[in-house]
């Protein structure tokens, strides 16, 4: 089984601070959190208290709209403060780590004789559901339904994503597992699991990797050598192997059983999943697709195989502002200043601080936690600075468009090192076509935008708001000239249906 | 620059909320983002922004005009030195300097009088002053012929600022393309001074000469005669074809019969079309017509900037030249009358057609928003246009009213590409729990 999906729009932006193939564990933390806004429309209902002692997958709390829905800790330890701001909304759970490590035992599951409601409640009492998801609108999935089918996308092809083949090297077969659980709750049984048809290869200018030359030598080069063709035939051969090694999806997808494979081609954001679903298997008005991020997947297959919730997942340390930027194996909720301290650039910049991606990213603090679904870490310089004439100027090295307004077109392959400035304020909608060339799915963004700014669910509804969510319209939400909050627009539309008619 | 940035970092507690002179704030927000950049960064949403702003959007599109301004402020030098007979004794300097002093005053004024308005609006309403009138304020002057009374310009200025825009709620509100409407304001107002065959070339003396007795010969300080004063200089391409009609109408009459049915006043007619000018000149653009109108050189320079940077549309252009000639080949196949006969080069190059397309038709607020829309917009915008020319000889200028009628269908042309799309997916719903 596999489809193939040709995608003709979208645009990947390249920036500095790609993370190297190096995989390091993080420098332990001693504070883990929760943080219930990573999961966006959960209303929190506390079922332990401050001072409580908990195991990894010990319940903290659940939500309110629904109660099977639990979240639980990722360690063993001690909640030792709850984090509340205005009118008592719960903003952080800090749980302090033991040295016990030790989990709640769930017991291992038989994925292939489980019937599917004993694994849903396994799921469900271990904190694990939270990581199934479902379009209309990217909450948690409701366990009481059964999804027309269940979605994975196997690589990340946002701005300086994490190579998800990396990312679950040596999982097989927990990802396998992960995968044979899911399949049983799709309707359709099985897992539609997507790769892209040709990988795009991301190195920093600077990674050093080897080569045999026509002779049989080792040859050291970095890989703005190498990819620089024109120069040279050791270039060339360079640039070959490189792509033989890493220019194919890993065999952990594509030798994955109970899947239909998807060859996706394109540019960002052929690597969402709602851009993937949307092509192979459209959300309808009342219809349910679950989806789940690859990294996932394996953690729930691990869970299943040895009935602990262990918690630790790889993500990638990225961005300009990273002295050394590579992966690094952490625990989930975890502590972030033990993984950026000491590997900030010199600059006379402010650091940004962002988990997750540039475009889709929550800003943090440096002494901030992960998100809970992010596999990635970006550090971007700040823009808080005045500009003489920057809206004039047409070549400027450090900006970068996506329009042929500025002349950043004649350098396609450069990396940039962008930093957080608005680069001009917001209009009301002017030019258009804008948002229609980076978005590839079969929805008139900008009039989608616009219905839900005035309300109209009809209209919402009949532009395809239930196969849509903020992520996918976050490149478009990056090139708009007229700088309007695209992804916030959408959330508050999405928000509003789902309260009437969900 | 730091004194720059520190001169407009302390002003600025004086404009905000609270401040000594709030109301003002617009006006600073104004000038300060004319200066820089502002550092505002990024809050919600995408943490990286693209350079591209609608300030520079509409630079672009300046830059895409002054090639044709160039181009005119000369050409009305040589059009009118051209007239005299004069363009032995009054060299390319000359024309140019001629030509700038009626340019532009009109480019000031038009700039003056637009945007003293929207600041009027902007600190009324106190809403941030957006860029809009940049280019609506540059096309003015170019749609207008180099004579017209500076007052004319200020009064259908300020006519299409509030009546256009302001009153829709502001830039990226109308519905209506601003700077056509100024133009139509004028040419429905003053009809008696902007149209016909004096409007286009000034025909005033330079200082010391004189017009011998009959009128038709140019004298010097000394008597000497220098000129000779063409007698039809001032006609526009379209006037000449429009003449064609009457002429063959005059020469029915004449015969006693009815028009069209006689060869003789067809030929009359086809006689009135005989060219002045070669279709090079109306390429090149040395002919009378509005400042920036004339050059289709000039316009295509700039329509390939607007191609290259992205923001021009290329369906909406394509697309009309599609419409324009396929109309021609109708109306040329049928020949009822003279005017028929022109072939479609000759609509293309004359008047206002390619300058409108390019600059105006693409304005993205008042063009249709969908791609597919664009292309059925920008087909009827070239066919309404030699329809008009061809059937209406009121309205020489066939472009304008074309482009304002599609700007007032293109909603229409939008809502039923959407109405499609909603319609498929009601479709492929349908279709879904049909197999359930």
């Amino acid at each position: 089984m596999s489809v193939q999906i040709k995608l003709r729009k979208g645009a990947d932006i390249k920036l500095q601070g790609v993370a190297s193939r190096i995989k390091v564990d993080a420098p332990p933390s001693d504070v883990v959190a929760i943080k219930p806004s990573d999961f966006h429309g959960v209303i929190p209902k506390l079922i332990l208290r401050e001072g409580a002692k908990v195991k990894a997958g010990t319940p903290i709390f659940f939500d309110k709209e629904n109660d099977r829905i639990k979240f639980s800790s990722p360690v063993s330890g001690e909640i030792i403060e709850i984090v509340r701001g205005a009118r008592r909304v719960i903003l952080e759970i800090k749980i302090k780590i033991d040295k016990t490590n030790s989990f709640e035992d769930f017991g291992t599951t038989d994925v292939t004789k489980v019937p599917v409601e004993d694994l849903k409640n396994k799921l469900l009492n271990s904190g694990l559901w939270t990581f199934i998801k479902q379009r209309p609108f990217n909450c948690i999935a409701n366990p009481d339904d059964q999804p027309k089918a269940v979605f994975v996308s196997g690589f990340d092809s946002s701005p300086l994503a994490p190579d998800y083949d990396f990312l679950l090297e040596g999982r097989e077969e927990d990802f396998q597992l992960g995968i044979d659980a899911l399949a049983k709750f799709a309707r359709n049984g099985f897992v539609n699991l997507n790769i892209p048809a040709e990988k795009v290869l991301r190195f920093n200018s600077t990674d050093l990797f080897s080569y045999t030359d026509d002779v049989g030598r080792e040859i050291e080069v970095d890989y703005k050598t190498a990819s620089n063709v024109a120069a040279s035939h050791g270039a060339a051969k360079a640039l070959q192997s490189l792509k033989n090694k890493y220019g194919k999806a890993s065999t952990v997808f594509t030798k994955a059983k109970n899947v239909s494979l998807g060859e996706i081609s394109g540019q960002h954001p052929a690597g969402n999943v709602g851009i993937q679903i949307h092509h192979i298997n459209p959300v309808n008005k009342g219809e349910v697709v679950w989806t789940v991020n690859a990294q996932d997947v394996a953690m729930i297959g691990e869970f299943l195989r040895t009935g602990n919730f262990n918690a630790k997942k790889v993500i990638a340390l990225t961005g300009s502002e990273v002295a050394l930027p590579r992966y690094y194996s952490v625990t989930l909720g975890q502590n972030l200043e033990s993984i950026f301290e000491g590997n900030l650039k010199e600059s006379e910049d402010t650091p940004r601080f962002i988990s997750g991606n540039p475009l889709t990213g929550t800003k943090v603090e440096k002494d901030g936690y992960l998100g809970a679904y992010d596999s990635q870490l970006t550090v971007l310089p700040e823009g808080n600075k005045y500009d003489l004439f920057g809206w004039a100027v047409p070549i400027q090295p450090n900006k970068f468009s996506l329009s042929r307004t500025l002349w950043s077109w004649i350098m396609p392959s450069k990396a940039y090192r962008l930093n957080t400035n608005m680069n001009g304020e917001q209009r009301a909608f002017v030019v258009t076509g804008e948002y229609e060339k980076l978005l590839p799915m079969s929805i008139f963004p900008v009039q989608l935008l616009k219905s839900c700014l005035v309300e109209d669910i009809d209209a919402m509804e009949g532009l395809g708001i239930y196969e849509i969510v903020p992520e996918d319209i976050a490149l478009c939400e990056f090139a708009c000239t007229s700088k309007q909050p695209a992804q916030e627009i959408l959330q508050t539309g999405l928000d509003l249906v789902k309260k009437e008619c969900a | 620059m730091k004194f720059l940035e520190k001169i407009v970092d302390k002003l600025e507690p004086n404009f905000e909320k609270g401040g000594k002179y709030e109301k003002w704030f617009p006006l600073f927000d104004g000038f300060a983002t004319f200066l820089f950049t502002p550092k505002h960064t990024t809050k919600k949403g995408v943490h990286i922004r693209d350079a591209v702003d609608l300030k520079r959007t509409m630079n672009t599109v300046i830059i895409a005009m002054v090639p044709c301004l160039l181009f005119g402020i000369w050409n009305t030098g040589y059009q009118h030195y051209n007239a005299l007979g004069l363009t032995e004794e009054f060299g390319v300097l000359d024309q140019i300097l001629f030509g700038a002093l009626k340019v532009i005053p009109v480019v000031i004024v038009s700039y003056v009088v637009g945007l003293g308005v929207e600041f009027g609006f902007c600190i009324a309403k106190g809403h941030p002053i957006e860029e809009g009138f940049l280019v609506s304020g540059m096309l003015i002057p170019l749609i207008v012929p180099a004579d017209t009374p500076l007052w004319m310009v200020a009064v259908a200025t300020i006519f299409s600022v509030v009546f256009v825009k302001e009153v829709f709620g502001g830039t990226g509100m109308n519905i209506l393309n601003p700077a056509l409407t100024a133009r139509a304001f004028l040419f429905f107002a003053y009809p008696k001074q902007l149209s016909g065959d004096s409007a286009w070339v000034n025909m005033e003396l330079p200082d010391g000469y004189s017009y011998a007795e009959n009128g038709t010969v140019v004298l010097n300080e000394l008597g000497q005669k220098v000129g000779q004063v063409d007698a039809i200089a001032g006609a526009t391409q379209l006037s000449r074809f429009n003449a064609s009609i009457g002429a063959m109408k005059d020469k029915a009459e004449e015969l006693g019969e009815a028009v069209g049915a006689n060869a003789q006043a067809f030929d009359a007619g086809l006689d009135k079309l005989a060219k002045k000018y070669e279709l090079w000149e109306s390429f090149v653009g040395v002919i009378p017509g509005s400042i920036g109108e004339t050059s289709v050189i000039a316009i295509l320079i700039g329509a390939g900037f607007l191609l290259h940077t992205g923001v021009g549309s290329l369906k909406i252009m394509l697309s009309g030249i599609f419409g324009a000639v396929f109309m021609t080949i109708i109306f040329n196949t049928a020949g009822l009358n003279p005017y028929m006969t022109v072939g479609p080069l000759e609509h293309l190059f004359a008047g206002g057609f390619m300058f409108g397309l390019v600059f105006m038709a693409t304005d993205p607020v008042s063009a249709a928003q969908t791609e597919v829309g664009k292309v059925i917009y920008g087909f009827f915008i070239g066919l309404f246009c030699i329809m008009i020319r061809v059937f209406n000889p009121a309205y020489p200028e066939g472009m304008m009213l074309a482009i304002l009628f599609m700007n007032v269908m293109a909603p229409l042309i939008d809502h039923y590409v959407i109405q499609n799309n909603i319609k498929q997916r009601l479709e492929r719903l349908k279709l879904n729990t049909a197999n359930h």
